[in-house]
């Protein structure tokens, strides 16, 4: 009952951000991290990879997400949409560092919140994926995300119109995923 | 940089949101479709007796053929753009179309001679059909192609493969009003040879250009 609740508010933020609601967006994607994030682990566990990995495939999930939301269809919960995008991410990951993955992976995505697991290794990764975005759209993610300033705070200090920050902001996500895709086999 | 800062991020792009990947699917369909239909026009066109042709068994049995060869490939089409399981009817239904030609190719082998079959099976135009079939269906299957990549197939040669099948669908239709070949032996085998090539480059196309 609690699961069928949370599938349908699921489906109502992605919904309401697919509308551009940013709050409702935030909200669903710190959820979806949540359970990301233990599902990853889990998934992890079962091929002995090591746990360092693990946001680097949360935040690889999550920008999939992210770029390829308008290919879930609304007339759908979401949460099975969710799962087939983090089990693609999650095999891409282990076969990149090098584990053999032929049986199907069951991925188990807790609809139920989390406990927060999280630990400071798992950001080194991330943090290196940053760096390789080029100068402009390295500045404006990096402020966004890490220094949490709006796109009118980022527009006003580097002199550029909101819409210019907005595509180079939507510009640096594709970027970031693509790096994330390149890979680089440890 | 820490997962809720990315997730700060995603949500201050969240007006970014593309088209849904059905509406893209289609204009990429209909585009190619009308693309091939002028190359079509331009470099082959109907043959002469096509209207009188209508009457004709063999004749209609091609399109039976090709559209549901285009129909079965579209709806798995829709299906493998987005993340998520192969729906096992689509593929079922694609896979009822060589059953379908395989009762075409008995039913001639019952109301026709055997001493007739080889010259059913070569026609008068084999190599143009094998030919000219992927050459109608180059530009849907470049349309196709471009689409998929913004959708997430979860498994990209598989959907390539079905972008090959659909876009063969469509020059297989086309070229059907042309070629003078009826026989279901013929469709059988130089139809068949197309679209597996088709599906074939499709596949291979597709494990690297629809990765995501």
């Amino acid at each position: 009952m609690a699961q069928l609740n949370r599938e349908e508010e699921w489906a109502a933020l992605m919904q309401a951000a697919i509308g551009g609601d940013e709050s409702a967006y935030r909200r669903l994607l710190d959820q979806l991290s949540r359970s990301l994030r233990a599902a990853t682990r889990r998934g992890f566990a079962q091929f002995g990879a090591a746990m360092n990995d693990v946001e680097d495939v949360v935040q690889d999930t999550l920008l999939a997400i992210h770029l390829k939301r308008h290919t879930w269809d609304q007339s759908q919960p979401l949460g099975p949409w969710v799962r087939a995008i983090a089990r693609h991410k999650l095999i891409d990951s282990l076969r990149r560092r090098g584990r053999r993955v032929e049986v199907p992976i069951d991925l188990v995505l807790d609809l139920l919140p989390a406990e927060e697991l999280r630990s400071d290794l798992d950001r080194q990764d991330a943090e290196r994926l940053i760096n390789e975005l080029n100068g402009r759209q390295q500045t404006i993610v990096r402020s966004i995300s890490v220094e949490g300033n709006s796109i009118r705070d980022v527009a006003e200090k580097l002199g550029m119109n909101e819409g210019a920050v907005r595509v180079a902001l939507h510009r640096g996500l594709k970027a970031l995923a693509a790096i994330h895709r390149k890979g680089d086999g440890e | 940089m820490k997962t809720d800062d990315l997730i700060a991020a995603l949500a201050a792009d969240a007006k970014s949101v593309s088209s849904p990947i059905g509406r893209t699917l289609a204009l990429a369909v209909i585009g190619g479709a009308v693309g091939a239909a002028i190359l079509f026009a331009i470099m082959l066109g109907m043959r002469a007796d096509v209207v009188s042709s209508l009457s004709s068994p063999r004749f209609l049995f091609k399109f039976v053929f090709t559209l549901s060869l285009l129909g079965s490939a579209l709806g798995l089409m829709w299906n493998v753009a987005r993340p998520g399981a192969i729906p096992i009817g689509w593929l079922l239904a694609l896979a009822a179309v060589p059953v379908l030609l395989a009762a075409g190719s008995i039913a001639e082998m019952l109301t026709v001679p055997a001493a007739e079959w080889g010259r059913r099976l070569t026609g008068a135009n084999a190599s143009m059909c094998v030919v000219l079939i992927p050459i109608l269906s180059a530009l849907p299957f470049a349309a196709l192609l471009l689409a998929l990549r913004r959708g997430a197939p979860s498994h990209p040669m598989l959907a390539g493969a079905v972008a090959g099948l659909v876009s063969a669908g469509i020059g297989a239709t086309l070229y059907a009003t042309h070629c003078p070949d009826d026989s279901p032996f013929f469709v059988a085998t130089w139809y068949v040879i197309a679209a597996a090539f088709m599906a074939m480059l499709g596949a291979a196309i597709g494990e690297r250009f629809l990765r995501w």
